[in-house]
This record gives C-alpha cells, structure tokens and sequence, in this order.
C-alpha cells in the first residue's frame, strides 16, 4: 500500500490574519503555520493502514523552504519520505497540477489530502486531481477500511451518510473521525530529520493572481430593545441599518 | 567590576561580581526546529490528553488513571528525554528537558507526576547508580513501563531531611537491608514500581540511599492525601515493614544519601521554577480571553487601566523569569559538554555542572513558583467573581500553584541556601566577593561619582544593574562583618539579601535577552519585550531598595546607618520611565490575539 498524502502548510487557527503590500499579501509575520487540521487526519489514517498492511507514505507539499518545518513534522508523525514542490501554492488548480505531476511519475494506491484547506478553503483540489489522472475523487471520507483492492467508505452527504465501495487507486478528501489525530513522539521527531526530503521544481505556472484582501467589517455593538418597543426595531432596520 | 574574560565560562554565582555579554546567553527565541517540534509534542499531549479530563483527574480515587496517563506519556517519549540512549532515552540536553519541563508545566497534577517521576524518581539511579543498576531500571523508567516515587520526607523530617528516622538493617546472612520506618507526602506513591527510598543504616549520622522496587514487599501505603491543590498528584504515607532490599540496591555508598538527596532536589529546583513559568503562560492565557469576553459598562474589561495594568505585570513577570531559566539552562549545558570533553562520564559532568550553577538553580525555584503564584493570585482577580467559582478555570490553577513554594525545599530554605552557598564559595576562596564588598564599602564613603562606566545598548539600565549588585554586596558584605558565625541566626537579613540576589539575576538575565533579541529581530520588532523589561527592572530596584533598607535598619545604627542608607539611596537610582504605558502596550498586545504571545 503505497500512499501520496498532500499537505498543506496553513496559519495556526488562532493566528491573527492581516496583511501588507497594499492589502496584496498574507502578512506571515509572527503567525505560526501547522499542518492543515484535515492533512493531519488524512495523514493519522494513511500511517495506520501503513502500519496495518505495510508500505510507504509519501508526503507531499506545494509550498516554498518555508513549510519545511510542518514536511518534518509529517515526517516526525510517521511518513516514511516527503517531496516538497518549490513554488507557492498560488490557487487550486496549480497545487493539483502538481500533485498530479507527482502522482504520474510513481504509482499510489491512494492520494490522500484534507477535504480542504483552512486558509483558502476552497475544498476543489482533490477533485481536480481525480480529473487531471483520471481517477475517482471522493471527499468528505470519514471512515475508510481498505480490502485488498477495495476500499470501503463511509462519508457525509447531505442530510445523512454513505457508505460505498471504490476500487484502488483513490483520491480522497478526508476529514476526522477517520483516524485519531497522531501526535510525533520523541522517537519520531529524532528520526524525521534522517528521512528523504526531496526538494523539486513545479510543472506550469500559477493562472491567478490576488489584486488584494479584506477582512469582514468588524462586528457591531448589538443594541438591546425592550420587548414592549418592539416596533422600534423596524425603525432601526429601516433607518440605521437600512436593511428593510 | 570586571567583564568575564574571552573563552573564560563564568562560573555559579559570578553573576553577582562579573558581567556578562548578550551573546553569551542562551534566549528560548533560540530553540531550533527539533527542539520547538518537541515542545508540540508536550503542548500536544496537554492539549488532547490532559486538558479535557482536568476535572476526572483531580478527582481520581484510585491511581490508575494517572498511572494510565504516565504511560500514555511514555509511549511518546516524554519520560525519557533526559535519559542517555544507552538506557533507552533520548539523550537530550539540559536546556531540551527544561522545554519539556516548561511546557508540560501547564499540566496541574500531571505535571506533578511527571516532573516527580523523571525528576526525583529516576535522576538518583541515572547520576548516582552504578552499571548494572543503570542497565536493569534506566530504559524501564524512560519508557514508563516503571513508575518511580522518591521517599524522603517523614513525618518529623521534612526541611531538616537528614534527621529521619527510617532504618536500614543488614540482615544476618548480608544479602539484604531491612528497612522499616515511615515516609510522607511521596508524590505518585500510589502506583509507583520503583521507589529511591533514604533511610539509616544502624546509628549512621547521615542517610544512605537505596532503589526499592515494590515487589521487595513489606511496603504498605494509606489512602491519598487530601490536598489543597494538586488533587490528582497521588500522594501518599508509605510504609515500610521489614521491607528487605538486597544489598546490591544500594545507592552510590553508605551515607551518601543526604548528598544524593540535596544534589537531587537541586535538579529538580530549576526545573520547578522553568515549569512554573509554563503553567504561567497558560494562566496568563486565559486572563486575556477572559478580559477580552468579559463585559461590564458595556465595554470589554480588558480595556480598562486596572486590567490592562495586571496583565502587563503578569507578562513582564513570566518574561523576565523565562529569561533566567534558560540563561542558567545553558550554562549547565555548556559546563556539562566542557567537563565531558576532559574526561568526565556523563552523570559526572551533569553532577559537577548543575552543583556549580545550584545557586542559580535555587533563584529559579523561588522566583518561578512565586511568578506563578502572583500570576494566578491576579488571574483570580481579573476573573472576578467566576475566579471564585470551582467551575472556572482559575480555581485550579490558583490552589496548584500553591504547592511550588513548598515543596522541593521550601523557598525560605531555597533563600538561604542562595546566600549561603554564595559565602561558602566566597570562603572557599572560589569567588572573590569581599574585594568587591570591600570597594563598595569605601564607594560609599566618598563622594559620588557621576560617570556612568557602561556605553552602549541599555547602557543606562547596565549601570543601574551595576548599582544594585552594589547595593546587595553592600548590605551582605556589612552584615557579614557585623555577625561573622552568627550571620546564620539572622534569617530575615538572609533572606533580604537573597530577595536582591533573585531579582538582580532575573533583570539581568532579562535585559541581556532583550540585547541579544535586538541582535536577531532588530528593535522595533521587540519595543513590547523591552517594555515588559523596563517594567522589571524598575519593580526590581523598588524592591532592592525596600528589602536593602529593612536590612540595613536591622543590623546598622548612628553614623553607619546613615552612611549606608544614603549608599543604598544611590545604588538604587533609576531614570523616570512609564511604566504605565508599557503595561498598556504589552496588555493591548495579549488582547489583540487573546494570549499570551512571547
């Protein structure tokens, strides 16, 4: 079973999002980037089944020397090797090219990654990827068994569950509860640093580019109206607000 | 005063007649990749395994949740850091095991386990035992298969530990020693495999220390103690009956024990103090969110001056004392890594080294435990009313903190050890204080001079750093003279003189950070840190100035007193500065992100 985990380096949750060049750029200043929290489950459940069936797993990012601290940390939670795509991960057809590009020259059984990222969440990346190597592109996988061949899937869809079966190879867009979430151990972290990390130049060029950023206008003060002036509230949504 | 020479390492307490460089000190702004890895790890760990069962902790009547903790702990690694890999560790050095300590220190009663457990339960068997028992314990106890306990106290010997009374009998045939007597407060006691038990062989004067594993048998215990804080850290009353230990259990020699004792407490001293400052940061944390959540007047409380003032304090505290573990961390290190290279084994160097810097090591103790203390006291406050609730988080955090000023030898006795050993080497002829006592003594006496000898970056804050070290050898070394031998019996000047000490090594230690920060990021990227610096040092000269006078009005009168009052008036100078201000920038900081960010 060998497996290609996508993963992508993204600001901590609790980061403080702003930005500079005229509103063009992320500001990464002092920001602590992680392991996208849905990569970390995919990654969790591909190093399970490595352990339970055996073989490799691959991680694989888009991103500049930046993100090499969040491929070792894949690599202290268990990977066996990593490949980093030097280049900016510029929007989501470009990181699918490159995954693609990846996935090509070796073969996998699964191509696993979160459903999305948390930075952009633009959540299309896998299925780009089943598109450009013609394979089925499943996401979000919440529960994944393989046997032999086949794997066997439970994900959310609208208003309940599926449950189905797809024959390898698979890309997959996966979210917890597939596999709990792994922490690197002492031992893992000591050995990440001897692991292969192979460094390669991206294939096509970035389509998109951000001409800027905002944030979403800061909350107001919420202002209390007794029950008995309730028709002042219309009053408010009229004039004030000017929603109505 | 004289600048510490090229390649010359300074040594323990110097830091008190010899200055040092920025670059000579280690900052945790310079922890490499592997090392913030591992603190993840910790952070990890607290995060998914600890944090959401606080409450099932403390209330856990029986020891196996704990015990299975311990073990979860193991599985990563976290037990085992400071263990050499020859025994199935990870061989790291001091200062990685002092990140450990620090992160896991936000842990409540499982940091108590582990840091008794990795600390005081398997450091006697790693510097004091011998091949075979360093084989047969060291991986079992790095891995968390063992659990260790450490079995000094006694009911009537807890400060003055080298009088308990337990006894160790040779048996008649001289396989085994049979001990029998009574320990108290024995963190982890409850599920511990292994204990390091002190005990006294017929009528020997001082302990002797053996490695008592539980299945020896003839060990009972009682039912945990009821505990103000930290009421998931199983602590028990063990007893011990005929307990037989073979010989070969011995640790290190007969009557070693109370040397054994002291060295190891010393360890674990800095590594109480580095722990304090993590569960800190935690407290400091969720102060902020609180501030920020919290509305009264129809505004955030954190955008009041009275909040605002408590968490730039907090900040500045925690910042300062952070500072100071990791500078003395790294001479450790480096002492450890320079007796290595001439010929000394591993435990030797470690020895050697954290002996050299125990003055140091006990600064940490009671400067960490008292941040934290003040920290969580002012964390009660800003959380107001719910700070008061059990079912608020400050509760915890409030009664566990307590505990830090106590245990690991209370932090009067840490007081006077600071100034105790500081005289001791001074006799010894290790440390030359009374030449600079003596030239102070006669700066007094003449008149002052207005040159400033430091130039440079924090040039003005260096000279009132050199005033106060003048200020203590003033007030230690005119003491010294007045009561000779009979200094001991003056407690409460000892303990002035180490509140000076303590605070003249966590501001130095915090403007050399500040320094060598400027150096790396450049110095508009650290106004906020040299604020929560400046905030320090002028806290430190107030109180220099306050426990330097109380001294002085104990022991001096009439022209002597006038002449060292108006000497201490002098060394404690200090240049106008908003402190005001600063607390505001560094507390608008924290709320802007809900944290606490250094």
């Amino acid at each position: 079973m060998n497996i290609l985990v996508c993963i992508s380096s993204v600001p901590d949750t609790t980061a403080k999002i702003t930005f500079k060049d005229d509103n063009t750029t992320f500001n990464k200043d002092g920001v602590t980037h992680i392991i996208g929290p849905y990569d970390d489950y995919a990654l969790a459940r591909a190093i399970e089944l490595k352990e339970e069936l055996g073989g490799t797993v691959t991680v694989l990012n888009v991103g500049t020397a930046e993100t090499e601290p969040q491929i070792r940390k894949a690599l202290a939670i268990g990977a066996d090797e990593a490949i980093r795509v030097d280049a900016e991960p510029t929007d989501s057809f470009f990181v699918a090219e490159q995954i693609a590009a990846v996935a090509k020259e070796n073969s996998y059984d699964l191509i696993m990654m979160g459903r999305e990222t948390t930075d952009y969440n633009s959540g299309v990346v896998h299925g780009i990827v089943g598109q450009l190597l013609g394979m089925p592109s499943l996401s979000p996988v919440m529960e994944l068994n393989i046997d032999g061949n086949t794997a066997k899937i439970s994900r959310e869809i609208e208003g309940g569950k599926e449950k189905l079966e797809a024959t390898l190879p698979l890309i997959l867009g996966c979210q917890e509860p597939i596999a709990e979430w792994k922490i690197a151990s002492m031992r893992g972290i000591m050995t990440a640093r001897k692991k292969p990390l192979n460094v390669r130049p991206a294939v096509g060029e970035g389509l998109t580019s951000v001409s800027s950023y905002s944030l979403p206008p800061e909350k107001g003060d919420c202002k209390m109206i007794p029950a008995e002036e309730a028709e002042k509230l219309i009053d408010l949504l009229q004039n004030e607000a000017k929603v109505l | 005063m004289s600048a510490v020479a090229e390649n010359e390492a300074i040594k323990g307490g110097e830091f008190l007649i010899k200055e040092t460089s920025a670059s000579d000190i280690f900052i945790p702004e310079e922890f490499n990749e592997e090392q913030q890895m591992i603190a993840e790890t910790c952070s990890d760990f607290l995060k998914t395994e600890v944090h959401p069962i606080l409450d099932e902790i403390d209330k856990a009547k029986t020891p196996e949740l704990m015990s299975s903790l311990m073990d979860k702990a193991g599985e990563l690694g976290l037990l085992g850091t400071a263990v050499p890999e020859e025994y199935e560790g990870f061989g790291m050095n001091f200062n990685t095991s002092m990140l450990v300590a620090e992160v896991l220190g936000a842990g409540y009663s499982f940091s108590v386990a582990q840091s008794a457990h990795t600390g005081i339960g398997t450091l006697p068997i790693l510097y004091y035992g011998n091949e075979n028992q360093k084989q047969k314990y060291l991986p079992k106890l790095a891995s968390g298969e063992w659990k260790a306990a450490y079995c000094l106290t006694e009911p009537d010997s807890g400060s003055d530990a080298n009088s308990g009374k337990t006894k160790a009998e040779l048996t008649a045939d001289g396989k085994h020693y049979k001990i029998n007597g009574q320990k108290m407060w024995i963190t982890n006691g409850g599920f511990a495999d292994l204990f390091i038990v002190f005990a006294k062989i017929e009528d020997d004067k001082n302990l002797t220390a053996f490695i008592v594993e539980k299945s020896y048998g003839g060990i009972t215990m009682n039912e945990p103690e009821h505990k103000m804080g930290i009421k998931g850290s199983d602590t028990r009353q063990i007893f011990f009956n005929d307990c037989m230990v073979p010989v070969e259990n011995m640790l290190s020699d007969r009557e070693k024990g109370f040397k054994i004792a002291v060295n190891i407490l010393n360890i674990g001293r800095i590594k109480l103090g580095i722990a304090a400052v993590g569960g800190a940061k935690g407290v400091l944390t969720q102060a902020v969110n609180y501030a920020n959540e919290r509305k009264q007047f129809g505004i955030s409380i954190g955008r009041f001056g009275a909040i605002k003032h408590k968490l730039g304090e907090m900040a500045s505290k925690i910042w300062v004392c952070e500072a100071a573990g990791y500078r003395a961390g790294q001479n450790i290190d480096d002492l450890i890594e320079k007796l290595k290279a001439e010929g000394k084994s591993d435990a030797e160097a470690k020895l050697k080294a954290l002996e050299q810097f125990a003055i140091e090591c006990a600064i940490m103790k009671v400067h960490g435990s008292e941040v934290l203390d003040f920290v969580v006291d002012e964390g009660v406050q800003v959380y107001g009313g719910m700070g008061y609730s059990a079912d608020a988080p400050m509760d915890r955090a409030y009664r566990d903190s307590r505990i830090n000023r106590i245990f690991e030898g209370t932090n009067e006795i840490n007081r006077l050890l600071i100034v105790d050993m500081l005289l001791k080497r001074a006799m010894k002829g290790e440390m030359d204080l009374m030449g600079p006592a003596g030239a102070v003594a006669k700066e007094i006496m003449s008149i002052p001079s207005f040159g400033d000898d430091h130039e440079g970056m924090f040039a003005a804050e260096k000279n009132v750093l050199k005033n106060l070290k003048k200020a203590v050898l003033m007030v230690a070394g005119a003491a010294v003279q007045k009561f000779m031998m009979k200094l001991s019996h003056e407690q409460e000047i000892l303990m002035n003189s180490a509140d000076m000490l303590i605070e003249i090594y966590a501001v130095e230690s915090a403007i050399l950070r500040v320094e060598k920060l400027i150096g790396i990021k450049g110095e508009e990227a650290v106004s906020l840190e040299k604020d929560m610096m400046m905030i320090y040092l002028h806290n430190a000269v107030a109180k220099c100035n306050m426990v330097g006078r109380e001294a002085i009005q104990a022991f001096a009168e009439g022209d002597e007193l006038r002449v060292m009052l108006m000497g201490l008036k002098r060394f404690t100078k200090i240049e106008p500065f908003n402190t005001k201000d600063a607390r505001r920038r560094v507390a608008d900081a924290m709320l802007a992100e809900s944290k606490y960010i250094f």
